[in-house]
């Protein structure tokens, strides 16, 4: 039970409110029938969920941002597995560098990522390439997994492969039949995380996408700097939507307070 | 926790006189298993950071597009133009006033979750962290149906008669939704913060006569400081460099750091003075962040004796 004073509550529920309010409003205009952004005070609709299906930008985009988020997230894993596992059972000159590389999109601004990857691929002749742009969104997902993956990693019990190695399991098979087993819950939260993240980015998206490559958050922002019509709003509710389903997936495989506090 | 792999038992006979074999494999195994990440994260960070900084000291032609040659005039407009002066002093102004409204109410928000019990501790806190996943472009056009001339609050306001207030398209409304992205990067570090401390600690200061709110501030508020502090670091990087919320808040006229970027490359075509912005920004960017990384590692470093 809660052990805070009225005051308290009332604060906390004024930041709840203030926290999911815009995601709320979102939500309830997407079901209105009306032609403006208006609340749905006279009845519910599904016309524009409807017009986003029947909307061919968005319907495009949508199929960019999950297969570059699908693509992203399961390259990023596989390159962060061997590169967390070098810097997490190693110890080799360039180890604290490199440590600091794979974690630094977290803390270079996208914005600065984006206009430098631009220069890069018009330099090489790469704007507009979807190829490209995966490997762009594995740089940025990349960290999260890492942090995921090392935290993983150096919390494990070392001499259950020892006994598996002495017991004449070969390398390869002690990664596979007991490594890979005891980290999978951070590969795959970190799998989820990268996923979020690669579906949601906008930023630096904005500046390397081309018209047949625009993901759905670019393209939203596009729509949204130009017109706004309930579309909008249900395209949002619908994101809102897939976030929510990653989000208890995410919380089921890993646990969301771990992925969200426990690494920082 | 970086101890060698026992090297498996060697194959090799045992007369063979290289037995530094395994050893030099040893050696190469973390180069090896770390090579494709550090050949992505080569060529496309250091790579185009490299590029874009030499570009911010190119020539710009206004009239062919063309960039070239050596100049330090586009570091020269930024830091004396006033145009863009008044951009960066905005951009602070907003964000240190984001930060300071996150952590008047992210800090409380983080002690009353850390002492509530625990079904609805977890739902409150997903409640409180989960927006953060959301895409902010959702948000951002959350909040301007929330504040638009249309939107409820407005509705609010003329049912009590105060009328319409024009709300969108001012710092105000940019500093509200950066508030919204931004509180669960402060409520994370000082509930973790809340976390490692010892309840029992302030039970012994109530229990010795303390106000609750001497307690609070004598005993709770010097341990968590380090946290109060990472996060308004984050925080305040965060929203210096945000680009959706002033592009979608702002409206034409109200340019923060980032606009000003897309505008130079994606309008004007200027990359050069474009890239002297960002490489600015990035700059002040690592100088926070640097700052954060080395609060908080003194901070552990303290913990642990």
């Amino acid at each position: 039970m809660t052990r805070n004073g009225p005051v308290a509550l009332i604060f906390h529920t004024l930041v709840v409110l203030f926290m999911l309010a815009p995601l709320a409003i979102v939500c309830l205009v997407a079901f209105t029938p009306e032609n403006t952004l208006s609340l749905p005070t006279h009845g519910f609709s599904l016309r524009w969920f409807e017009a986003v299906f029947h909307h061919p930008d968005f319907v495009q985009s949508f199929w960019n941002s999950l297969w570059l988020a699908l693509l992203s997230a399961t390259l990023a894993v596989g390159l962060a597995v061997p590169a967390a596992l070098a810097i997490t059972r190693f110890e080799f000159p360039g180890r604290g560098f490199l440590n600091a590389l794979f974690l630094s999109p977290l803390i270079i601004p996208h914005l600065v990522l984006g206009v430098a990857m631009l220069r890069l691929f018009a330099i090489v002749g790469a704007t507009g390439s979807f190829g490209w742009l995966v490997a762009a969104h594995m740089v940025i997902v990349t960290p999260y997994v890492m942090r995921l993956l090392i935290a993983a990693i150096s919390g494990f019990d070392r001499s259950v492969e020892q006994a598996a190695l002495s017991l004449g399991a070969s390398e390869a098979t002690v990664f596979r039949r007991v490594t890979l087993p005891m980290i999978l819950p951070g590969v795959t939260g970190g799998w989820l995380i990268a996923f979020i993240n690669s579906f949601d980015e906008l930023t630096m998206s904005i500046f390397i996408t081309s018209p047949s490559t625009v993901t759905l958050p670019v393209r939203m922002y596009m729509y949204a700097t130009e017109s706004i019509d309930p579309m909008m709003a249900a395209v949002s509710a619908l994101i809102i939507g897939i976030t929510a389903v990653a989000v208890l997936l995410l919380d089921r495989v890993y646990g969301l307070d771990r992925i969200l506090v426990g690494q920082h | 926790m970086t101890a060698q792999p026992s090297a498996a038992p060697s194959a090799t006979p045992a007369t063979a006189p290289d037995d530094d074999a395994p050893a030099a494999r040893v050696r190469s195994a973390p180069l090896i298993l770390s090579a494709p990440a550090a050949l992505l994260f080569a060529a496309l960070v250091l790579t185009p950071l490299f590029l874009t900084a030499l570009l911010s000291f190119n020539e710009f032609d206004h009239m062919t597009g063309r960039t070239g040659g050596f100049t330090l005039e586009h570091y020269r407009s930024v830091l004396t133009d006033s145009y863009y002066l008044e951009i960066f002093l905005r951009t602070f102004r907003v964000s240190a006033l984001a930060t300071a409204i996150c952590v008047v109410i992210g800090v409380p928000e983080a002690y009353i979750l850390s002492r509530m019990g625990n079904p609805w501790r977890s739902v409150f806190l997903l409640v409180v962290l989960a927006p953060l996943l959301v895409s902010v472009v959702v948000r951002a056009f959350g909040w301007s149906m929330l504040l638009g001339p249309e939107g409820p609050i407005n509705a609010a306001l003329v049912a009590l008669g105060v009328g319409r207030v024009r709300m969108l398209y001012g710092e105000g409304t940019v500093i509200v939704a950066l508030v919204h992205v931004m509180l669960p990067f402060m409520v994370i570090p000082v509930w973790t913060s809340l976390q490692k401390l010892d309840p029992a600690v302030e039970q012994a200061a109530l229990s010795f006569g303390a106000s609750r709110a001497t307690a609070i501030v004598r005993v709770v508020a010097p341990q968590i400081l380090p946290g109060i502090l990472s996060g308004s670091l984050i925080v305040f990087g965060l929203s210096a460099s945000a680009f959706a919320i002033p592009g979608l808040l702002g409206g034409r006229r109200l340019k923060m750091v980032a606009t000003v970027v897309y505008d130079q490359y994606l309008s004007d075509l200027n990359w050069p003075m474009g890239a002297a912005v960002a490489v600015l920004l990035l700059t002040a960017n690592l100088i926070i962040m640097l700052t954060y990384h080395r609060v908080v590692e003194g901070h552990y470093r303290r913990r642990l004796g």
